[in-house]
């Protein structure tokens, strides 16, 4: 049976795009279609890959929609050398990005403080791959400049939204009677005053 | 404290740069160091845990110590915090280590996170988008057409626009105008006259000729010496100079002495 052309217009800006598009901008594709229509495209497009054993499916991310090789079909398609893995990031990255995901907008100073070094370097790089972006200045002295994380970000770790992001409860951190979380689930320094 | 900063100035120590990549700063160090000792983390022995950090650290070059050395302080002044007397009871006293365990905790929770951002990276990873890039936009028209000349020339081209390095010479000794007019009083106590070649004496540094030159003005300045050039261009003559009587005679009319032989001038 074959699709309907909403459904395979979806299809083909998906398989055109290299990127999660958004349903306001699959819309586009067809000026008479609502967002409902495209949502059902999508849908449709979902059950087609996964009923009909295809090796795509159509992922969630970042915001948008994207058609993606099966999970099951990595290692092959890595040991073939048809396509490269996404490296890896260092830990200093992934500590950083962790800080910046979840005390968003947030200042150099203070990744620091939580990290314990300089994270110059890391903040570059981060900013020069997409995931962090500058989101404004804050109040304080000097008016530094505040990171938050990008779309690219939610892209990299595979989530819909930054709702998606575990809470911070979830994590089983040893001698847990002293982890400091605000009722938002936030790992906060609030609770404590500055030292002395 | 002396002994680690006095290695580390001799260069980074191979061992620690292992280290570093297994602790990405001393928070992730001093959570080691806790674990391996399996110290309660709102109980740590901080006059303990400091001496271990501080050797840990000590083959540790200046370069990635700045963030380690910093702990290292805190640790020393949270130390010295623990050895003041304090009576028993006593209302609003706060233990010093609650702020590092604070931080402490906070780390191992950003730690924990970036541990599920790794993993979740990963299991992104395996799945792949299709593998289109764009075209890179500023390449030229293809086919590319160039001949070895305009290859040349475009060689040259750069070439041309590297700046050649500017060098200088610096010299070794400064003008020696002392040194030269006693050289030279040293010559007229032996010779009545003598030519300008041969006060300069055998090859003559730039220095020197600039010194001798100096040297002559100021004998000739205070009547020593008299200089007379016999025609234009010669090499002109210096003579010995009777001081009691100044004799502008002696200027000859050629004379393209530097100054007057007049002591009163």
């Amino acid at each position: 049976m074959p699709l309907n052309p909403l459904t395979q217009l979806v299809e083909a800006a998906l398989f055109a795009a290299n990127r999660p598009l958004t349903v306001e901008e699959l819309q586009t594709l067809d000026p008479d279609a609502a967002l409902a229509d495209v949502r059902t495209a999508l849908d449709e497009l979902r059950e087609h890959y996964d009923f009909d054993g295809h090796a795509v499916e159509v992922i969630e991310l970042a915001g948008g929609y994207q058609v993606l090789s099966r999970r099951m079909f990595a290692e092959a398609i890595e040991r073939a050398q048809i396509t490269m893995r996404i490296p890896r990031l260092t830990t200093a990255a992934l500590e950083t990005l962790a800080v910046i995901a979840y005390r968003q907008p947030v200042g150099r100073a203070e990744i620091e403080e939580i990290r314990g070094v300089s994270a110059g370097g890391v903040l570059r790089s981060l900013q020069e791959r997409g995931l962090i972006e500058v989101v404004g200045r804050s109040e304080a002295i000097g008016r530094p400049l505040l990171y938050g994380s990008t779309p690219l970000f939610l892209e990299l770790l595979g989530l819909r939204d930054l709702a998606e992001l575990p809470r911070t409860e979830e994590f089983n951190v040893a001698l847990q009677p002293h982890v400091m979380t605000t009722p938002d689930g936030e790992f906060s320094a609030a609770s404590v005053p500055a030292e002395s | 404290m002396s002994t680690p900063a006095s290695t580390a100035a001799l260069g980074a120590d191979p061992g620690f740069v292992v280290r570093l990549d297994q602790f990405s700063g001393p928070l992730g160090l001093l959570l080691h160091l806790l674990r391996e000792e399996r110290i309660d983390i709102a109980d740590i022995p901080i006059a303990r845990i400091a001496d271990q950090f501080l050797h840990a650290i000590g083959g540790l070059g200046l370069n990635q110590a700045a963030d380690y050395l910093e702990m290292a302080g805190r640790l020393l002044r949270l130390k010295v915090q623990m050895l003041l007397p304090r009576r028993d009871g006593e209302e609003g006293w706060e233990d010093p280590r609650s702020e590092l365990v604070r931080r402490l905790l906070e780390y191992q929770l950003v730690k924990e996170v970036a541990s599920w951002f790794g993993s979740a990276a990963e299991r992104r990873a395996d799945q792949h988008p299709r593998g289109y890039l764009p075209p890179p936009p500023e390449l030229p028209p293809l086919p590319l057409t160039l001949d070895l000349v305009a290859l040349l020339k475009a060689v040259e081209t750069v070439i041309a626009g590297i700046p050649s390095p500017v060098l200088h010479s610096v010299v070794a000794r400064p003008l020696d105008t002392e040194g030269a007019i006693r050289r030279l009083e040293a010559m007229l106590a032996e010779r009545e006259e003598f030519s300008w070649i041969e006060a300069l004496g055998p090859r003559p540094s730039i220095v020197d000729v600039l010194s001798t030159l100096l040297a002559l003005l100021e004998l000739a300045r205070r009547g020593l010496v008299s200089l007379a050039q016999p025609e234009p261009f010669a090499s002109f003559v210096i003579r010995r100079e009777t001081l009691p009587e100044p004799i502008p005679a002696t200027l000859l009319p050629a004379a393209d002495a530097a100054e007057s032989t007049d002591p009163t001038s």
